[in-house]
Formats: structure tokens, C-alpha cells, sequence
């Protein structure tokens, strides 16, 4: 096959691309390193105008916004790579949250089934919110977004809208949200094993697979409907954990918890370290800076003495300019200009 | 196993079955019927090509040989046992594998991802397991370099290659997965000379391994006489031509589909 040697090649890239290109390539490969360079500037600026940025009680007040906003992120991030969106993660967070309550509460159960209890509602959302996305066909924007309403509302009528205290003894808020920094190991725990699991293992490979091209990915025999609802039930199923780690940590549980900000924020961080919106594309680490770079922003008005309002427009002034980013990083490496080779 | 390559038109029954054969097989997507009454057969190491206009149903044909859709009636057998497809992951089990016309290739995944989607090289324990990227980074380096296709890095991404690369990858990764049939909806498609050259070169190579049979789908008649051993047109959803290429030729096959035009615009006209 000698003839064959002379394969077709792609236009030559510039050989010895200049350094200013290499670096664009860096960063147009690797997109939570540009996020990484914002998030410290952030922290050197926050550092320099305030007196008490690196204070313990901060790192603190960082860890603790951070936390339940990255667990759900996490699963979000699941979705938009393989094309879809949860809007009710955050009324999952206070929905699953009451079941918890109740399991213990009102049915007794122990307190680590009631636990799982909790889960397990979350869990069924997800499959709810899957099934009718995927195997109806309503656009998964629009099922969760019914779904929010229909979960506030059960949350509302089963909690009558009083706020309860938290069930269980101490050895188990030791382990599961009491105490400092015990939902950051939780939260750094869902990090690891989600970024285990989408970029070594066949599901995560599947995902990108399903939000890349998903008739490709189904000619080639990829189940893009397991795959697509496995990830509603994941991301739900986390948003659930969330909620309970919270619970447990504030010690209270009320019915209007999380919510559509906490989903938005969620959704936010993963936009801002670099998942697509069209999916195919995303990783966790990335949102999990994101969710960093919000918490580092409240954290830095809250001591300017900056008011909510002014974050509220300076991470939409963020998100859309990171998704403007995106698109057009993506246009640029679609013409072929930055370096092949990683 | 060479000698069925050279004599196609041997039309004695022989021991071996087909490798895939077909019988009245209808199929039609709501109102609109794609194949009318198909009946086809694939022999042991031929190359069968199948030709046709836009819309006469070949690439709905190949879609259900392959598993993807599911025909309304109709029977299937492949080396003579009758199957009923339930996915693609079924038909690949019975060694049926396709380079689809959209070649079902992943931009955004690299080469090597690509060259393994859904047949990832794993390792770990019981339902713990992990995929092995090494491994299949420098298999699939192997298999390109095995057919002569030289592609950078296994890292890249598929969105930068050209269309004859992605055609390589997409024919690579089917010729490595102990498929005995291959069924390649238009492999030729959107190509330049050069790279169409390669294409042809690679599925003459498989060819000569003659354990393989194979379904090639393609518009240009030359190059069907390059490839294949017979040939089969398809017209509105049937079979109306079968004839070995060594007793056929493109005068006559020209003549054969400008006819149907010219039946067409008269009854249309």
C-alpha cells in the first residue's frame, strides 16, 4: 500500500507556531486554565482592595457557599454535555430534603434509610424528568421547568411551609454535614468521582459521545437514551444530596430551600469553567471553579460592602461573556488555527 | 478463499450460505414507503455494490442490515441462520459492522476515542472499571499506520481532519472489529481524487483478505467497477438489476438508469 502512504493530510498547521498561538492553543484545549487565571485574579484583586480576604472565618464562608453548589453543578454538568438541562435540581434539593424529614420523622425510619429515602426521590425525578424528555420527546428546558412548580408545590403542601429541625443524632451529623468543612469533603468527594467518571470511564465517554453527534453516537451503538437518563437521574439524584448535606449542616429545613437560584448558580458555574451549552463538551473541574469564582465574587462585594445586586450583575455580565468565549474559541478551532497536538 | 473474488458470476448453489440474504423486505416511515419489496443476497467474500438515485432507499436498506431501523415484514439471514436485528450492538455481535454515510464519527472526541466508541478497551475489576486509554491510543495508531494512513496524533481531535482521514478512521475501526461483514453506505462521498484513491485502495485490500464480505453503496459507476464483484440497483424501493460487473459495464448500467429517467418524465410528463 505504498501509494496509500501518501495518506491525505489536513492543511499543515504553522510548524513552529508563534509562542502567543501556542498559548491560545493551551488555553483553547485546556478552557478551566482560563478560568483558573480568572478565578486568581479575582482573589489577588479581592486581596488587595480588602483588609480581611484571607481571613479563616472566609475560606470558610467560601467552602460553605461553595459546596452544595458544586455538588449540583456537578450533575448539571452531566446533562448539558449530553444536551439537556435540569431547571428542578434546585427544588429537588428542597423536595428530597422533606422526604428525608418525613422518612425519619413521620415513618421512623433510621436515620441512614431515611438517608437513602431521600436519595431515592431525588433519584425518581430524575427518572420522571428523563423519561418524559427523552422518551416523550418534550424538550428537557421544558420538563423541568413544569417540574419546578409541580416540586415546589408538593414541597409546600407536604411541609405546610413551616420550617422543621433536622433530624438525627450527632454521630451521624459528624459524617453527614455537621460540624465545619464536612459538606466541602463531601463536595470535594462528588468531585473526584464524577471527574472519574467522566473522563475514565465508558459512561463519561458515552455522554460526550451523546451530546457531540448524537446519531453518531447511536449508529455506533452507544444507548443514548440510557445514557440520557442516567445522567437526569444523576444530576437529581446529587441535588438531593446537597439538599440533605445542607439541611444537616444549618440544623433546619425549610420549604422554600434552594430553589431556582441555586440551580441557576449551579448552571452558571458550569457555564462559566467552560461546558458548553450545545453540549459534547464540558468537565467538572472546570464548573468546580466556576462555583469558586462566584463564591470568591460574593465573598469580595459582601466585604467592599458592595450589594447583592451589583453580583447579581456582574455574574450576568460573566456568563455571558464566557459563553460569548466559547463560541467563538469554538469558530476559531473549527478554521484550524491553533496547534494539533495536545 | 481468493477464487470467489475472480469468479462472481458462479451462480451453482454451493455449500456455504450467503453471508447476509434478504426476502421481501418492506419497509416505510409513516406515509412514505422506502422499500417496497426487497430481496437481496450477499455471497461469502464478495463485493457487492449497490447502486441507486437519492431516495431509492439504499441508505434505509443498509440501516436495517445493520440493525438501526427494524423492517415492517420481511425475513433476514445471516450465514444462513434467520435473525431477527434488535440494535446495532445486536447485528455487531453477529459480525455485521457499518461505516455509515455520516461515518457516525464523535468532532469533538479524539482519534482514539473515536477508533473505540462503544467497544472501549476497559480494565479494572467486576463493575469497576476504567477505560484504558493507552491501550487503545497505540492500537489505533497500529490499525491507521496498518493501512497506511498517517495521522499525526492519536490525541487530536476528529473535527480537524479532512474527509478522506475521517473516512480512514471510520473504515479502520470496522475493519478491526472481527466484523466478516461490512456494509459501507457511501464511503466515496465528498471526497477528492486523491483521497477517494485511498478509500478505493483500502476496501481492495480488505477484499484480498477474503474473509470478509462486503456492501459497498456508491454513485460513481467506475468506481463501483473498481470495487465490486456484482452490483445491484435499487429503484423505488426494489431491486431491478443484478448482474456480476464483469458481464455488465458503466455504458450499460448508464444506459439502464437514463431508461428509467426518461420512463419517469414521459409518465410524469
Amino acid at each position: 500500500m505504498t501509494e496509500a502512504a501518501t495518506a491525505p493530510r489536513p492543511p499543515e498547521p504553522p510548524q513552529r507556531a508563534s509562542l502567543g498561538w501556542r498559548v491560545a492553543g493551551a488555553f483553547a484545549r485546556r478552557r478551566e486554565a482560563s478560568i483558573g487565571v480568572v478565578l486568581i485574579g479575582l482573589v489577588v484583586y479581592f486581596s488587595l482592595r480588602t483588609d480581611a480576604f484571607f481571613g479563616q472565618e472566609n475560606a470558610r464562608v467560601i467552602a460553605e457557599f461553595s459546596a452544595p453548589i458544586a455538588i449540583i453543578a456537578a450533575g448539571e454538568v452531566m446533562l448539558l454535555i449530553c444536551g439537556e438541562i435540569d431547571l428542578s435540581a434546585g427544588n429537588v434539593y428542597a423536595f428530597s430534603t422533606w422526604i428525608f424529614y418525613f422518612a425519619s420523622h413521620s415513618w421512623g425510619l433510621p436515620i441512614w434509610l431515611a438517608v437513602i429515602v431521600g436519595l431515592l426521590s431525588g433519584s425518581l425525578v430524575g427518572v420522571v424528568n428523563g423519561v418524559v424528555t427523552v422518551f416523550v420527546g418534550v424538550p428537557s428546558f421544558i420538563t423541568t421547568l413544569g417540574m419546578i412548580f409541580l416540586l415546589n408545590g408538593l414541597t409546600l403542601i407536604m411541609s405546610g411551609a413551616f420550617p422543621v429541625e433536622t433530624p438525627g443524632g450527632s454521630t451521624f451529623f459528624k459524617f453527614f454535614g455537621g460540624g465545619a468543612y464536612v459538606t466541602v469533603y463531601w463536595a470535594l468527594g462528588v468531585i473526584v468521582a464524577m471527574t472519574i467518571l467522566l473522563n475514565r470511564t465508558r459512561w463519561g465517554l458515552h455522554t460526550l459521545a451523546t451530546g457531540g453527534n448524537l446519531i453518531g453516537a447511536s449508529e455506533s451503538g452507544v444507548n443514548v437514551r440510557r445514557i440520557k437518563v442516567g445522567n437526569f437521574v444523576l444530576c437529581s439524584t446529587l441535588a438531593a444530596l446537597a439538599g440533605i448535606l445542607e439541611s444537616v449542616r444549618i440544623t433546619s429545613i425549610q420549604a422554600l430551600q434552594g430553589g431556582t437560584q441555586l440551580m441557576f448558580y449551579a448552571v452558571a458555574a458550569a457555564v462559566i469553567g467552560g461546558t458548553s451549552l450545545f453540549g459534547g463538551s464540558g468537565t467538572i473541574i472546570g464548573a468546580a471553579i466556576g462555583v469558586l469564582v462566584l463564591a470568591v465574587l460574593n465573598l469580595g462585594f459582601t466585604l467592599q460592602g458592595i450589594n447583592a445586586y451589583t453580583f447579581d450583575l456582574v455574574l450576568g455580565i460573566a456568563i455571558i461573556a464566557s459563553m460569548a468565549f466559547n463560541v467563538t474559541l469554538e469558530r476559531i478551532r473549527q478554521s484550524g488555527r491553533l496547534g494539533t497536538s495536545r | 478463499m481468493s477464487e470467489l473474488a475472480v469468479q462472481p458470476d458462479d451462480r451453482t448453489p454451493r455449500a456455504e450460505p450467503d453471508a447476509i440474504r434478504v426476502e421481501n423486505i418492506r419497509k416505510s416511515f409513516g406515509v412514505v414507503t422506502a422499500l417496497e419489496d426487497v430481496s437481496l443476497n450477499l455471497r461469502p467474500g464478495e463485493v457487492l455494490g449497490l447502486i441507486g438515485d437519492n431516495g431509492a432507499g439504499k441508505s434505509t436498506l443498509i440501516k436495517i442490515l445493520t440493525g438501526f431501523h427494524k423492517p415492517d415484514s420481511g425475513r433476514m439471514f445471516v450465514h444462513g441462520e434467520e435473525v431477527q436485528l434488535k440494535s446495532v450492538t445486536h447485528a455487531r455481535s453477529l459480525g455485521i459492522d457499518t461505516v455509515f454515510q455520516d461515518l457516525a464519527l464523535v468532532p469533538g472526541l479524539s482519534v482514539y476515542h473515536n477508533m473505540f466508541l462503544n467497544r472501549e478497551i476497559t480494565r479494572g475489576v467486576g463493575p469497576l472499571r476504567f477505560l484504558n486509554n493507552r491501550a487503545m491510543r497505540n492500537r489505533s495508531r497500529e490499525y491507521l499506520e496498518a493501512i497506511g494512513v498517517r495521522i499525526q496524533s492519536m490525541d487530536a481531535e476528529v473535527a480537524r481532519m479532512s474527509g478522506g482521514q475521517r473516512q480512514a478512521i471510520a473504515i479502520a475501526r470496522t475493519t478491526h472489529s472481527n466484523a466478516t461483514i461490512i456494509l459501507l453506505d457511501e464511503p466515496l462521498a465528498a471526497m477528492g481524487a486523491r483521497e477517494g484513491a485511498l478509500i478505493i485502495e483500502l476496501i481492495t485490500e480488505l477484499k484480498k483478505r477474503g474473509d470478509v464480505s462486503m456492501i459497498v453503496i456508491a454513485h460513481n459507476y467506475v468506481h463501483v467497477f473498481e470495487m465490486c464483484d456484482r452490483v445491484n440497483l435499487l429503484r423505488n424501493g426494489r431491486i431491478v438489476f443484478d448482474k456480476p460487473t464483469n458481464e455488465t459495464s458503466v455504458a450499460e448500467l448508464t444506459s439502464i438508469v437514463a431508461e428509467e429517467y426518461r420512463v419517469r418524465n414521459t409518465q410524469a410528463g
